[in-house]
């Protein structure tokens, strides 16, 4: 009798924690491919959330942090949509974030305008999202923010004509657009258009029709991941180097796989980028450290900084409301906000809501021995 | 005209890997009537065996080809010893069923040992840029491809018509139950196949890696592919893998290089109507 | 007993059938308010799972590309929303017409293959029109997925909120409807001709059932079964994306079947449940590995319970009985 009487007021005791408890949280609804075709880049949104709070503490404006992950699996935005929904629902999140993938983030969109609740678009990078809720901001880059100034910087350095390859899907045509518009205003002329398709890796009837058109500049633009590095060999294997075609792209294109595969045939390549991992400062070489001290060595990379920055988002706007987690609270706070990033200066736009930030122009060089991008110049307060 | 050369060339090597990366299943399908949706998995795991390797190891990218065939080929027979052999005849939708559920683990273990991440391999320098004829530039490791995947075609060929276990096989895929009938060991024959062929697909596994590079989905992104050259050549017939291999990399190649905006609808469109006409391939054995 | 009271005892509702649709209908509202969203989910893959279940389990037509049909539904009913007009029960009836229309065109080529030309035939097509989506991106919104849905309130009166009342009614009501379409056809003498074509073609040919002409039947009716599914979900959602016509799809609800059992109906509807609801609470915490634990349950599935968890309870309660 005595033990079932203590056991009861053990449970009860507990309940009521539970329930003051769950006053004093705020939760965050992570929707991320966990799974499937994009889950290397959904790990590394991941340990960039993860990191965040290993640093900064899971408390903040005296509300503790929890949150709450959903794997999408892909592309599925109807899965996306659900899980958004449910969240809300069933879990009580006051935060969407996330978003790896411009079709869930569209769809993820629609539920933080329903339900009223501010949403950190951590990755997808496609323009329209942001007009998708009132509640919503994004902290990794516009496809149009970086391709747009990087065609205006082109034209501006005396290239009269390019030929652009692009991804057959969304953020790839985006990107092409945005930089196609930018290099026209500026006067250039556009000499080929191609796109290559999302899952096909093998890209040289494509390179063989830029030898063929043998254009005095290349951009392209691919998603990061196997792509860049395969891309990167058709074109060295067929001739094309900066020697004799200059090449263009998103930073992407040279990332450090890309350049391991390329070797010196890289050199002279030209990207542009919101987050260059090695670029030397103190901030960033912190955060490099210690992302790779927490991920067996691995660097971390623009879904790691832009889950990174949506979650100082996060922070800094619940600091700025004092714990208040309403939609209306936050994004209020969140908009004009600035604040320093390992990627440099950071900030939200005070209309849209959308990133603005340094856009990097970096070149191939020799540092050391080994090709490396090197910063060449730079395009501060990009929109 | 180099140029066009230098497509074809492209395309033919593209061929050629799919038609190391499918004969096992041709003749696998062809013999047992066990439609294998995990030919993937295994064309995958040999292409890790190369990589950890190559990367952990440090043995040279050559000498690791052999090993990747030897250990799928062997994996693979377990496989066949411990689960395939169990369905052999409960139909083909518990053998699709069943293989696409290993190809599901295979994603998930190849995950965890091997993360999320793609890998690709440090190829020796003599495989690495191209090799100038004339004006014409063609890859170097693609040449090497090409001459693989014609010594594997030749010394499969020599096998099957020239050694007494490949008249066996040439029989079992002719008429199992006739050669069951004169004292073939049926079981014995399959399960050697289909190792080799598992092996095959290990060797084409660790080929691709420079091409299309590893990562966990490989299972997955080269099963379409690779049934798409099965079915088109005809099951049992390694000339109709070689021929339907080499039409459809040469096709896809140039067919992007002409229309690039069709994309793989062709393809897919093209398979279609091939197999209305000719549901059991070109170059069926049965 | 002649044939047509045997068919007709066999086509009798049984109590646990009623039951099972009562609990359908008051269990999530009343103690899963939080799952809505889930139930309705799985209202629609239940639906999807019948619509394989009538080519496969009772014909015996393979398809691996099942979602070809849930595609064209959900593009349909999307698109003439998009288009303004939202009102949902005359999109599924136009998204049911359109896929009958497509499956019955289909059916031809279905019937004339088999085997591997089956698989890739039914593969290919779903592959086909996926590209067909992604390419005209002025109809289908391309690989971004459709945008601007917009479904209009149930019958002028019920809204589609992120709770999910109304959309848990409407797939409920719309898979109860086709539950019982789908179940008068299996049971009639149609469908018992199907089960006879699927154990033996040759013996029905020689006793002058018309193979051909049967199968195409049942192709073109589970055809417009998956399209309304599709257009259910792209109406609950308010988007399509080309995954709709995925293979990941099709695999999927193959699986559901499996583990449900085929050639029963309500395989269909248990397989949806328990996968759906298993893959909702492990993807909460496994996240990266669950593929793993599917690949399993299949492979186990296969080796032991090949006649599915209905099929396997079935015998079961034979064994039970005979003791």
């Amino acid at each position: 009798m005595k033990k079932t009487v203590t056991a009861l007021l053990t449970a009860a005791a507990t309940l009521l924690c539970g329930a003051a408890f769950a006053q004093e949280t705020v939760k965050i609804g992570v929707i991320n491919a966990y799974s499937g075709q994009f889950a290397d880049p959904g790990a590394q949104l991941d340990a960039g959330i993860t990191l965040y709070m290993q640093q900064h503490g899971d408390t903040v404006a005296g509300k503790k942090i929890e949150i709450i992950r959903k794997d999408v699996g892909g592309i599925a935005p109807d899965v996306a949509k659900r899980l958004a929904e449910e969240l809300i629902v069933r879990d009580k999140v006051d935060i969407l974030a996330g978003a790896l993938l411009t079709p869930n983030a569209l769809a993820m969109g629609d539920v933080s305008a329903e339900a009223e609740k501010f949403m950190v678009v951590m990755n997808a990078t496609t323009p329209v999202i942001i007009t998708k809720s009132p509640y919503m901001i994004r902290t990794s880059a516009t496809a149009s923010q970086i391709n747009g100034n990087f065609g205006t910087w082109i034209a501006n350095q005396g290239v009269k004509q390019v030929y652009t390859m692009v991804t057959d899907y969304g953020p790839g045509i985006g990107s092409g657009t945005a930089f196609e518009e930018a290099f026209k205003a500026a006067g250039g002329e556009i000499v080929g258009q191609d796109r290559t398709p999302v899952v096909n890796p093998d890209f040289s009837p494509f390179v063989q029709r830029v030898a063929e058109a043998d254009p005095e500049a290349l951009y392209v633009w691919v998603p990061g991941g196997t792509q860049p590095p395969a891309l990167a060999k058709a074109l060295a294997e067929r001739g094309i180097t900066p020697e004799n075609t200059k090449i263009y792209g998103q930073g992407e294109l040279t990332d450090d796989a890309a350049l391991e595969a390329l070797g010196e045939t890289a050199l002279g390549i030209i990207t542009a980028y919101h987050y260059n991992v090695h670029r030397d400062d103190a901030m960033n070489d912190e955060f490099v450290e210690a992302y790779r001290a927490a991920n067996d060595g691995r660097d971390p990379d623009i879904y790691s900084i832009g889950a990174y920055d949506g979650m100082a988002a996060i922070y800094k706007a619940l600091e700025a409301t004092g714990g208040d987690a309403s939609g209306e609270a936050l994004i209020n706070a969140a908009k004009g906000m600035t604040w320093d990033s390992p990627r440099g200066p950071i900030g939200i736009d005070a209309e849209t809501g959308d990133v603005v930030q340094t856009i990097w122009i970096r070149e191939v060089q020799m540092v050391d021995g080994k090709p490396a991008n090197v910063i060449i110049d730079q395009v501060e307060n990009a929109k | 005209m180099s140029t066009l050369i230098a497509v074809l060339f492209d395309g033919f090597s593209y061929g050629m890997l799919l038609f190391l990366l499918s004969v096992g299943l041709s003749v696998t399908l062809g013999l047992m009537n066990f439609t294998n949706l995990a030919h993937g998995a295994f064309a995958m795991l040999g292409g890790y065996v190369t990589y950890a390797l190559v990367e952990s190891a440090g043995w040279p990218f050559l000498a690791t080809l052999p090993l990747a065939f030897l250990a799928t080929a062997l994996i693979a027979a377990v496989f066949e010893a411990v689960l395939f052999r169990r369905i052999y005849k409960s139909g083909e939708l518990n053998q699709v069923l069943l293989t696409i559920g290993v190809v599901f683990a295979s994603y998930a273990v190849a995950a965890f040992f091997f993360g999320t991440v793609h890998h690709s391999v440090d190829l020796p320098d003599y495989l690495k840029g191209f090799v100038e004829i004339g004006d014409l530039k063609l890859p170097a490791y693609r040449i090497f491809l090409v001459i693989v995947a014609l010594a594997v075609t030749a010394g499969l060929i020599l096998f099957l018509e020239f050694t007494r276990f490949g008249a066996m096989v040439r029989a079992a895929v002719d008429n199992d139950k006739v050669a069951g009938g004169l004292g073939l060991n049926i079981n014995a024959i399959f399960a050697l196949t289909f190792a080799l062929g598992s092996g095959l697909a290990g060797l084409g596994g660790a080929l691709a890696i420079d091409i299309l590079f590893i990562d966990p989905n490989f299972g997955f992104h080269i099963l379409v592919p690779v049934l798409i050259v099965v079915s088109i050549g005809g099951l049992g017939s390694i000339w109709g893998s070689f021929l339907a291999a080499a039409a459809l990399g040469i096709f896809d190649v140039a067919g992007k290089f002409l229309f690039p905006d069709f994309g793989p609808f062709l393809i897919y469109l093209f398979m279609v109507v091939i197999l209305f006409f000719r549901p059991n391939g070109f170059f069926a054995r049965r | 007993m002649d044939p047509k009271s045997w068919i007709r005892a066999k086509a009798r509702i049984s109590p646990y059938e009623a039951i099972f649709w009562i609990a359908a209908a008051v269990i999530p509202f009343v103690f899963f308010e939080n799952y809505l969203s889930l139930a309705a989910s799985v209202a629609v893959t239940a639906l999807f799972c019948i619509s394989l279940d009538m080519i496969l389990g009772y014909a015996g037509i393979i398809s691996l590309g099942h979602a070809a049909f849930f595609g064209i539904g959900a593009y349909t009913a999307g698109i003439l929303s998009a288009r303004g007009w939202g009102e949902p029960i005359s999109g599924l009836l136009l998204a049911a017409a359109v896929t009958a229309a497509v499956g019955y065109i289909v059916s031809f080529m279905i019937v004339r293959v088999q085997h591997l030309a089956l698989l890739m035939i039914t593969l290919g097509l779903s592959f086909l029109l996926a590209e067909l989506a992604i390419s005209f991106d002025q109809f289908t919104g391309g690989s971004d997925g459709l945008q601007g849905i917009d479904t209009w309130k149930l019958l002028g009166i019920w809204k589609f909120s992120l709770w999910g009342h109304t959309a848990y009614a409407y797939a409920l009501a719309t898979l109860f409807v086709l539950f019982l379409l789908a179940r008068r056809i299996v049971h009639s003498p149609f469908g018992l001709t199907l089960e006879a074509i699927r154990e033996n073609p040759v013996r029905t040919t020689a006793l002058g059932a018309p193979n051909h002409a049967h199968l195409r039947k049942i192709f073109t009716i589970a055809a417009a079964f998956a399209g309304v599914a599709g257009a259910l979900l792209a109406q609950i959602s308010e988007t399509v994306s080309p995954e709709a016509l995925g293979f990941q799809r099709s695999a999927e609800i193959a699986v559901m079947l499996i583990l449900g059992g085929t050639g029963r109906l309500y395989g269909a509807i248990l397989g949806a449940i328990i996968f759906m609801i298993a893959r909702d609470q492990i993807s909460g915490f496994y996240l990266q590995y669950w593929y793993f634990w599917i690949g399993l349950i299949l492979i186990l599935v296969v080796l032991f319970l090949p006649r599915g968890i209905l099929g396997g309870l079935e015998r079961l309660a034979r064994l039970g009985r005979r003791a």
